[in-house]
């Protein structure tokens, strides 16, 4: 394996391509899970660009409940990649939010639906428990979107296929 | 207690290699070796080491305590005291005019003064107390993961440190290379395309 720090830096683009993919197949409705179900996968209330023009970066953030995404797309079609995305899941009338770092695959700010209150000491292991429990749902679903975007983006179906509909969505 | 937080971070890592059997008394060892240690009665400036998920201020790993489920579940303190430099610049004047008037000079050589800013740096670790920070982590050792409740520069590589003396076991920090790595289970092929690939334009046409 390369060197941890060198393939950071160097892959950092896999992440951010990850972002990229990840949004356009919230969009397109592309999102199916290992049973061939839909993950319940939206965007939510902010997304990061970046756009490297003339040796300088130029963050642009895109925030708000009701923002809309048409300037995300602008940034898109002017070279910019996503770099951050903040993510909404929802299962069984629960919801989640989050917000994905595509740099690290961090994930900052999750908010999982409530869990049972700590009233005594012995109510501790189980509250905890049902935390990492719903955590895990968040980390699942990471792993599988990213397993999912890797296989593709390491088959000629990437650029046989997928960055030619990326590339229609963006400049639909 | 951040893993149970309305609104938590992770850094996920793999962990590398395993730990000798009895696992979970060698873990207790090595969480007993590095168990954070209180710096508010010393002149120490920093503390880093290893605390109860449930009681941060006393730690107990006695008795499985860290034990939960299939998991290992304990916590990272930090302790640091910040001593603005305003301050200590004012107490290390009226030290150095103390100092001159005591021996009737009108200089003190910069051993001197390099003496006394220690002095008094010293003495305001003493007065000062450290200010705690603690960041949980989630250690699942059947599947060699581990979260970190935090994706701070600084506690992360505390973190690291601590847990490879601990333990003497590695963490790799899981970014998007070292996740398709060593994650995803690809095949040669599928690695070296990896390790060849380069960014995608998705306005070229």
């Amino acid at each position: 394996m390369l060197d941890i720090s060198i393939s950071y830096n160097k892959f950092k683009f896999l992440g951010y391509e990850f972002m990229t993919w990840l949004w356009f197949a919230i969009e397109e409705g592309k999102l199916i899970n290992t049973d061939k179900k839909p993950i319940l996968l939206e965007i939510g209330n902010r997304i990061v660009f970046e756009n490297s023009l003339n040796n300088t970066i130029e963050t642009i953030i895109i925030k708000g409940d009701e923002a809309g995404l048409e300037e995300g797309i602008l940034a898109l079609k002017k070279g910019a990649v996503v770099t951050e995305l903040n993510l909404v899941y929802k299962e069984n009338e629960q919801k989640w939010q989050f917000t994905l770092k595509g740099e690290n695959l961090n994930i900052a700010g999750i908010k999982t639906p409530d869990t049972g209150n700590i009233e005594k000491q012995e109510d501790i292991e189980g509250v905890i428990l049902e935390k990492v429990y719903l955590y895990n749902k968040v980390v699942e679903i990471i792993d599988t979107l990213f397993k999912k975007f890797i296989k593709i983006r390491l088959s000629n179906k990437w650029n046989d296929e997928t960055v030619p509909l990326i590339r229609n969505w963006i400049n639909s | 207690m951040s893993l149970l937080s309305s609104s938590a971070s992770i850094t996920r890592f793999k962990v590398e290699g395993k730990i000798e059997e009895p696992i979970v008394e060698n873990i207790e060892n090595g969480l007993m070796t590095n168990v954070f240690k209180e710096i508010d009665n010393d002149s120490t400036e920093l503390s880093a080491g290893w605390t109860s998920i449930n009681n941060s201020f006393k730690p107990d790993f006695k008795g499985s305590s860290f034990v939960f489920g299939t998991l290992f579940i304990f916590s990272l303190r930090i302790d640091k005291k910040s001593i603005s430099s305003k301050i200590i610049n004012k107490y290390y004047n009226i030290e150095m005019a103390k100092r001159l008037a005591e021996c009737k000079q009108e200089y003190l050589s910069s051993n001197e003064k390099k003496s006394i800013k220690e002095n008094v740096t010293n003495i305001l670790s003493l007065r000062i107390p450290a200010t705690p920070n603690i960041y949980d982590l989630i250690w699942n050792y059947e599947e060699s993961s581990l979260w970190f409740f935090s994706t701070l520069k600084n506690a992360i590589e505390n973190l690291e440190t601590l847990f490879s003396k601990s333990f003497n076991l590695s963490l790799i920090n899981l970014f998007p290379y070292t996740t398709a790595d060593l994650m995803i289970g690809l095949s040669d092929s599928d690695r070296d395309v990896l390790s060849k690939s380069s960014p995608t334009k998705f306005t070229e046409q």
